[in-house]
């Protein structure tokens, strides 16, 4: 079922851009495209390539935003949640309690 | 006369003529209507399913640039249900780096709020620890299932017995209190794992045992919104029709037996819900152009006077996907399709 989905009708995840365009929905209740031309712009990218693995790839290398695949030195995880809050100009809950723990936060 | 095949709402096979899939298609869509009080498909889209269910492709896939976000309901259950050995942190990757899951939810294995508050200690840190390993959104769900709070899972006499003896203003007093005993657990688990740092909390299968349960799940919302208003809140409900199970509950004047997800929306938007699934039941007997068309009619509506992003339930047995553990892929992914290039909605 996830499988079959994902391929017909998702944006791919970390594999592209369907996290970040998820993330508006969850900040700030964006409707879908109006999420999508946010993330774009934020990015400098097409709407169209938020759902293209090659381009978002080497954007999310660039920006070292988290990828799919492993490699050496790259953000992860909550690392990766730390760039996309300020990319996106949103609050991550997880990203504020990270913050709070180590003392940076309010 | 050619004949196409496609599938029952069982997800059986079935070849039909191109007569009978618009026949179907139109009696769907009509069936939503006489129900829902809801517009029907237009020309275009009617045309547009026909197309998507006759094609002779074996899976299909939205138009480019239509992709949508796909986020899953319970995600660290399903790869356990399948007996596959994998912990919650593994399945959340898994989604994440293989599945390519737009957003990921943390669950335990039994499903409900009422059995997450013993052991939501045990959730936090495990949860605590996903959030710092995985990207996306990661949500916590739960269902709120009223029928565990009625005996013999709960404390308080059970409807189902007092109702066929004409007790109902004792089954009404019941569900009164279950409404009050589920309420403080939802609040309960929810905050406890939003100030773990969940990006959402999901109240999944919503209104299940009826107008009791969509009562107590929208009060539950209301307070959590109150305490934490950038707290992303999703609702999926269990069905496309709240049951009058109790049958007098009003929620800010608003009857709640018997509404249909348009209606539904109205009240989630009020009390604070972010995101909003709604469920449309499938009709096993009738064929998948007749499902699909009647839910995406349903679903139409409901995108057309959304302010929040609208994420259709589609799983096994709602919203077009045939009512069976093995979904077809060719079934499922048409129903995917036709649900995202016709009603342009928010999610999946």
């Amino acid at each position: 079922m996830a499988v079959a989905h994902g391929i017909a009708s998702g944006i791919g995840g970390i594999r592209a851009a369907g996290d970040l365009v998820a993330r508006m929905q969850v900040s700030r209740g964006m409707r879908l495209q109006d999420a999508k031309e946010y993330v774009a712009g934020k990015l400098g990218v097409s709407v169209a390539d938020l759902a293209d693995p090659v381009v978002m790839s080497e954007v999310r290398e660039d920006r070292d935003l988290g990828r799919v695949n492993a490699v050496p030195g790259l953000a992860k995880g909550i690392d990766a949640k730390f760039r996309i809050a300020e990319l996106l100009d949103i609050e991550i809950n997880c990203v504020n309690v990270f913050k709070k723990r180590i003392g940076m936060g309010k | 006369m050619s004949k196409y095949m496609t599938q029952m709402g069982d997800g059986y096979r079935a070849e039909f003529t191109a007569e009978e899939i618009k026949t179907d298609i139109e009696e769907g869509t009509q069936d939503a209507v006489r129900r829902g009080k809801i517009e029907p498909l237009g020309e275009e889209d009617k045309r547009r399913l026909f197309e998507i269910v006759t094609r002779p492709d074996r899976s299909v896939g939205v138009d480019r640039g239509n992709e949508v976000v796909v986020s899953y309901d319970s995600g660290t259950t399903k790869f356990n249900r399948c007996n596959v050995e994998v912990s919650k942190l593994q399945s959340l990757q898994i989604y994440e780096r293989l599945l390519g899951a737009d957003t990921l939810e943390f669950a335990h294995i039994d499903y409900s709020y009422k059995p997450v508050k013993p052991i939501v200690v045990f959730e936090q840190p495990r949860f605590e620890q996903a959030l710092l390993i995985t990207i996306p959104p990661l949500f916590y769900g739960a269902m709120p299932n009223l029928g565990l709070y009625s005996q013999p899972d709960g404390p308080c006499p059970n409807p189902g017995d007092l109702l066929p003896k004409g007790q109902i203003k004792e089954a009404r007093e019941s569900y009164e209190k279950q409404i009050e005993h589920s309420v403080k657990d939802m609040v309960y688990v929810a905050s406890r794992m939003y100030e773990a740092g969940a990006d959402g909390i999901n109240f999944d299968t919503t209104a299940a045992a009826g107008d009791a349960e969509f009562y107590a799940t929208l009060k539950a919302i209301e307070t959590l919104h109150k305490k934490y208003p950038q707290m992303c809140i999703q609702m999926g409900m269990a069905s496309e029709f709240v049951l009058g199970m109790h049958g007098e509950l009003y929620y800010d004047g608003v009857r709640l037996a018997g509404l249909y997800p348009h209606k539904q929306l109205e009240l989630a938007e009020k009390v604070g819900v972010r995101i909003f699934g709604p469920a449309i039941n499938i009709v096993t007997t009738q064929s998948l152009p007749w499902n699909v068309a009647r839910s995406v009619t349903f679903v139409k509506a409901c995108v057309e006077k959304a302010k929040i992003p609208i994420h259709a339930c589609m799983g096994m047995g709602v919203c077009g996907v045939p009512l069976t553990l093995s979904v077809p892929v060719d079934a499922l992914t048409r129903a995917s399709k036709a649900m995202v290039d016709i009603t342009r909605l928010d999610g999946l």
